[in-house]
């Protein structure tokens, strides 16, 4: 029954994943290793204002500070960030790229029903969800500042938007399945090749003026295990469209897969929503072929979570 | 002192001496040359490692002392171009180019006037290059890579802010032309491949404009 069992993981997955999947997308036809999936061409794509007509008035205000939360989130939300990334690490251009998970993308799907969190969230709880785990932090309260600046600017950057459909460029790619499955010793040999130069042989990334130019991927100061980030689906769809910065699209799918793999194959922050144990956190948050929490990769039992900074 | 104690000592400083014989003195290459054709660095990139605006002559003063001899590695290997520097690059030995390296590397940032700030559209272009990028076109932000303030990070992105416009023009035409192509993943290649004239003159007036170490108040 394997096959049945991996389409009903895949609807399951489809249905949980942080980003809605396109409508209707063709799937690719399995593809060989030097596969290369094109994900940055679309046409007609959602273009969004440009941020010089960010309107002047109290309202512009709390947009601009949306967009300065983005692109400087430990120094504008400081109170709830807990390691060294900002949003743009992931939303890239301030969270204005198609494929790079845009605000504009997400914005018009809310509210929506999440598997993760098993009822309907709003736009700024999606928000809170984004600082509890990506940013290793604490959830600010509903109506906090930040959040409303934060929605003020996604609600900005999607005028004109149709509500509840999801624009092409929305979230990150989908790639088909690898051809071959995932492997840590490929994905350490991409990893050397075309990413330790901006984020460290070590993946500890690279700072400088106290400032973080290229973030962590892993360890004490990256996301924790319950963000989106963790999932290898999302991880190789950002990864591919998106890396080396500037060069998107320039590894194979295969590449793309195996990195992800990689760099999702590191201890970091325990996951929020710890039970008590590795395997019960696993069982309730984590089942599925996507995340490594809980899984030996390496020799290393995954998921202990890494000590408080 | 008795005579057997002297001659030890007039042997130790013979050894120390021709030891130091062989392994090459940055400051000496950079004041006088290496004494086999190379000239002295400092006759353009001036004593304090400064350069010469004027003539396009970067700032070598504390620059990653990796960097500053991959350079020299590559103007010698002809991946990146330059008529003065390549039999510059290529008539320094190994260990020569690691010393002039290090010791170019180990000078602190000279205090130099930087050159006058852009203003009007060309300032809001460079800003928005140097800060934002233009995404939508794949221009990631300079300060993505550079650090803020183009003050450089590690050892494979140099600093921008206080070098010379007509370096950093001169530097973004090479790469658009393909003459410099020692880029690491072909990073700035395909950056000054999306970039226009306009676009370069803009940041290479911007960046040459801002001060090469951060000013406390613009820290973080």
């Amino acid at each position: 029954m394997k096959p049945l069992r991996w389409l009903a993981m895949t609807v399951l997955l489809a249905l949980a994943a942080c980003h809605r999947s396109e409508p209707q997308a063709a799937s690719p036809a399995p593809h060989a290793s030097a596969a290369v999936t094109p994900v940055t061409k679309d046409a007609g794509r959602f273009e969004p204002p440009a941020e010089s007509s960010m309107p002047a008035d109290d309202f512009g205000k709390q947009i601009l500070l949306g967009r300065q939360i983005f692109n400087d989130t430990s120094h504008y939300a400081q109170a709830y960030v807990g390691n060294a990334l900002t949003c743009e690490n992931c939303h890239l251009d301030a969270g204005r790229l198609a494929n790079s998970a845009p605000m504009w993308g997400a914005y018009p799907m809310y509210p929506a029903y999440r598997a993760k969190t098993h009822r309907v969230n709003t736009f700024a709880e999606r928000l809170q969800g984004c600082f509890q785990y990506s940013m290793n932090g604490k959830a600010p309260p509903l109506g906090d500042d930040v959040l409303v600046a934060l929605e003020a600017y996604a609600y900005w950057m999607s005028q004109h938007e149709s509500i509840g459909v999801a624009p092409p460029g929305h979230g990150y790619p989908k790639l088909p399945k690898p051809a071959q499955a995932p492997d840590y010793a490929r994905g350490a040999a991409v990893f050397k090749r075309d990413c330790a130069l901006c984020h460290g042989d070590n993946g500890q990334g690279q700072q400088t003026a106290g400032r973080t130019v290229f973030p962590p991927l892993w360890g004490p100061q990256s996301f924790n295990w319950g963000a989106g980030m963790e999932r290898l689906d999302n991880a190789v769809g950002f990864i591919k469209a998106n890396m080396p910065l500037g060069r998107g699209d320039m590894l194979t799918d295969q590449d793309a897969w195996d990195v992800a793999y990689f760099m999702n194959a590191h201890e970091r922050p325990q996951d929020p929503r710890f039970r008590g144990s590795v395997a019960e956190t696993r069982k309730a948050y984590h089942d599925t072929p996507y995340s490594l929490y809980g899984v030996t990769v390496n020799g290393k039992a995954l998921g202990e979570g890494t000590a408080h900074p | 002192m008795n005579v057997f104690a002297t001659a030890l000592f007039v042997c130790g400083a013979l050894i120390a001496k021709s030891v130091s014989a062989n392994t090459p003195d940055g400051a000496v290459i950079a004041q006088q040359g290496n004494g086999h054709g190379v000239a002295p660095c400092m006759a353009c990139h001036a004593a304090d490692g400064s350069g010469q605006s004027a003539a396009g002559f970067p700032r070598l003063a504390g620059l990653s002392p990796t960097y500053l001899r991959k350079q020299l590695d590559d103007f010698a290997n002809g991946s990146r171009t330059n008529a003065t520097m390549q039999p510059v690059a290529s008539g320094l030995s190994d260990a020569e180019r690691d010393a002039v390296a290090a010791y170019y590397g180990g000078l602190p940032v000279p205090r130099v006037a930087p050159a006058s700030v852009p203003s009007g559209e060309v300032a809001q272009l460079a800003q928005t290059l140097a800060t934002r990028g233009r995404w939508p076109k794949g221009v990631p932000a300079c300060e993505q890579c550079h650090g803020p303030g183009g003050m450089g990070v590690g050892d494979h992105f140099p600093p921008l802010a206080g070098q010379p416009a007509l370096y950093l023009g001169n530097q973004l035409h090479a790469w658009q032309q393909v003459a410099r192509r020692n880029d690491p993943l072909q990073l700035m290649q395909s950056v000054a491949g999306k970039l226009n004239d306009a676009d370069i003159a803009a940041i290479s007036a911007w960046y040459a404009a801002q001060p090469a170490t951060l000013a406390k108040e613009q820290q973080p």
